[in-house]
């Protein structure tokens, strides 16, 4: 299996919400290629739309929010002209989530039993108790859960076990892609270490195809193998793990990088970045970054950059890396 | 930032907090059935036999996992629980059993911030009476004092225009904005120490950094004290001078900052310090993790607390608790093979 074969491929995928306010462009046109058996990390700060994004492509964006453009295609699938019996199938089984508090995810009054095999039972109806109980053991076990505990309850279980559960409902099913959303942020660094060493197992045993959402640069930087990095609902940057941390192309991941507190350095402040992340209300006009951007130049903040490739496996939306068009084409073009 | 965040002022020595053998536990609740039974009564042990020094003018950062008791001490030294026993000194005086009138008294002199400033904030105030709020308890002085007091700290913080926030609500402010007014409101009295518990975990990285940044010059010009209660061992790096690891309840290691990162002396400072995500990929971790988890602190593991995940442990390790030791200058820690790592 190659690589490079594409998984899931978004395409100019827009999610709004309708709020009170006005509409909240959570994620505006964005484009990405999730490749199988990759780990692919999408880092931003709270709110940018990553976990929006995340969500999208399960298909579960709740009201008020809307997918407005775009298209999904998992596998080949058109994810968004499925009917909802078929996305059904689909969600858990083939397309598999693991959230920051497993404790709402999990069924309090199931066990840890009857969460596994009611996933393989619903998928594989032909799989008899006996046996599906003897898969679900065998699980747990490789889950790093004594399978005495197979008979407890989600509370008798420790923040790390129940996480390890959720990603053993993804085994279970063989689930091509999973989708961890700040999977790991609720767990403490022990356990949460233990819990990326299991991930990065488990990747190579089963093949898994991780898009990993956090807000954490440090578990993207343990874990992945291409970053995005979103900004104000925008994809600001896609790179390979060691290219983006070494050679960060867009100011705000450059700046996002010097501002993340780096336990392994020995000097050095922290940069501090200007400003804060903005209302996705009334988003700035042109490059959304603009405002707090140490490079700004006129044309950031009249036209919109394109999110486009500056070399094999690196794209930027920054007008730093793209040519600037003609002054009398932009000015004054779309100000409003 | 910590190596110049030392305070000018030779006052280093002086212990502003000392706190001795002190203990928390909390009574588990017990059914009507334990109860009739008279069953034997259970405790979390959240706190169990804690000791060490606070000095003015020095950022001591209290770090462990959920469950180690760093919350619960950080609340038995401003008196916000009853310890179950041992001993609290602030500025000299024994405030263990400080009641009414007196306490009220110290109050002023220690402030709190909490990791959420929304939760920390009344929603239905103006941001300027809130930091007003412990002035007028406080402090004695006339309104237009008052109110120039409160401006003062508001531009101090970086609340500016300070005339315009004055009279915003907190959910007209960002996150970030926010946690400086509870800053603020926490320094109008004039406080020696600052319990900061956990106070930028809610912030993003893009702001959590000028936090930061706020938190260690304004320790510096104001000369303040800070007990900082953290998870993360990357942030406690850019303003801690000093360190103290917890595990269920008890210090394992104890020092300054810098000689702990480089060479901690006890394996579960070690596995902590493996364990921080880097975020550099060139940093990817090789060494394995301790297995399991923190253990239940109603019943701690005898001996070690830590030995049933040491990689280390010897049979004295589940048999003698060891006690912290001062194996380097300002450097103790609680292993009884601790010389190892020396």
């Amino acid at each position: 299996m190659s690589i490079n074969e594409i998984l899931y491929n978004i395409q100019d995928l827009s999610v709004e919400f309708h709020t009170r306010v006005g509409i909240l462009g959570a994620v505006d046109h964005a484009s990405l290629d999730i490749r199988r058996g990759e780990v692919l990390g999408l880092v931003g700060e709270s709110g940018c739309g990553k976990s929006t994004l995340g969500k999208a492509l399960m298909r579960m964006i709740e009201e008020p929010g809307k997918i407005t453009s775009g298209k999904l295609l998992f596998d080949n699938i058109d994810i968004l002209a499925l009917d909802d019996s078929r996305m059904r199938e689909l969600r858990g089984s083939r397309i598999s989530m693991v959230f920051q508090d497993p404790m709402t995810s999990l069924n309090p009054v199931q066990r840890v039993v009857d969460h596994i095999t009611e996933a393989i039972q619903v998928h594989q109806s032909y799989v008899t108790d006996k046996e599906a109980r003897a898969r679900a053991a065998n699980l747990v076990d490789r889950l790093g859960i004594s399978h005495d505990r197979l008979d407890d309850y989600p509370h008798h279980l420790s923040g790390g076990m129940r996480q390890r559960v959720m990603i053993g409902l993804a085994l279970a099913l063989r689930a091509d892609l999973v989708i961890a959303d700040e999977a790991t942020t609720s767990l403490d660094v022990i356990v949460e270490a233990q819990f990326l060493d299991l991930l990065r197992e488990l990747r190579n045993e089963f093949d898994l195809t991780i898009l990993l959402i956090t807000h954490n640069m440090g578990i993207v930087a343990e874990l992945a193998d291409r970053v995005a990095v979103m900004y104000a609902g925008r994809l600001v940057e896609l790179a390979e793990v060691n290219q983006l941390f070494s050679n960060p192309k867009h100011p705000y991941t450059e700046g996002l990088l010097r501002a993340v507190p780096n336990i392994q350095l020995d000097e050095g402040e922290l940069y501090k970045m200007a400003g804060s992340p903005p209302d996705l209300v009334r988003p700035p006009s042109g490059c959304r970054f603009h405002p707090r951007c140490p490079k700004v130049m006129e044309i950031c903040s009249q036209v919109d950059p394109i999110f486009k490739s500056i070399a094999p496996n690196r794209m930027v939306n920054c007008w730093l890396y793209q040519e600037v068009p003609d002054e009398k084409l932009w000015v004054g073009g779309s100000t409003q | 930032m910590n190596s110049n965040g030392q305070s000018p002022l030779a006052s280093k020595d002086e212990v502003l907090v000392r706190i001795v053998n002190l203990k928390k536990w909390f009574p588990v609740q017990k059914s009507f059935f334990e109860q009739t039974l008279s069953m034997k009564s259970l405790h979390v042990r959240a706190v169990d036999g804690v000791s060490f020094e606070l000095h003015r003018g020095e950022v001591l950062g209290l770090a462990g996992e959920s469950g180690s008791g760093k919350t619960t001490i950080g609340r038995l030294v401003l008196r916000l629980l009853e310890p179950t026993e041992g001993q609290i000194f602030f500025d000299g005086i024994d405030i263990t059993h400080l009641k009414g009138e007196e306490l009220r008294k110290l109050r002023r002199r220690m402030q709190v911030v909490f990791q959420d400033p929304f939760a920390s904030l009344n929603p239905r105030m103006k941001i300027g009476e809130q930091i007003a709020h412990p002035h007028s308890i406080h402090l004695k002085g006339t309104e237009s004092e008052r109110q120039a007091a409160v401006e003062e700290i508001m531009t101090q913080v970086g609340l500016t225009p300070a005339r315009q926030i004055f009279d915003k609500y907190p959910h007209q402010l960002s996150g970030g904005m926010r946690q400086r007014a509870v800053l603020a409101r926490a320094l109008v009295t004039h406080p020696d120490l600052i319990v900061a518990d956990e106070p930028i975990a809610m912030a993003d990285v893009s702001v959590r950094a000028l936090l930061l940044d706020l938190m260690v010059s304004l320790q510096r010009d104001l000369n303040l004290t800070y007990l900082f209660i953290t998870h993360d061992l990357a942030t406690a790096k850019y303003i801690c001078d000093r360190i103290g690891i917890l595990y269920l309840g008890r210090l394992a290691e104890v020092g300054d900052l810098r000689q702990v990162y480089r060479t901690p002396l006890h394996p579960y400072t070690q596995a902590l310090l493996e364990a921080v995500p880097v975020p550099d990929p060139k940093f990817r971790r090789k060494a394995p993790m301790p297995k399991g988890e923190i253990p239940n602190p109603i019943n701690p593991p005898p001996g070690c607390r830590f030995h049933p995940r040491c990689t280390f442990a010897q049979d004295i390790c589940s048999v003698d608790v060891p006690e912290l030791r001062e194996l380097r200058s300002g450097h103790s820690v609680a292993c009884h093979f601790a010389e190892q790592f020396l």
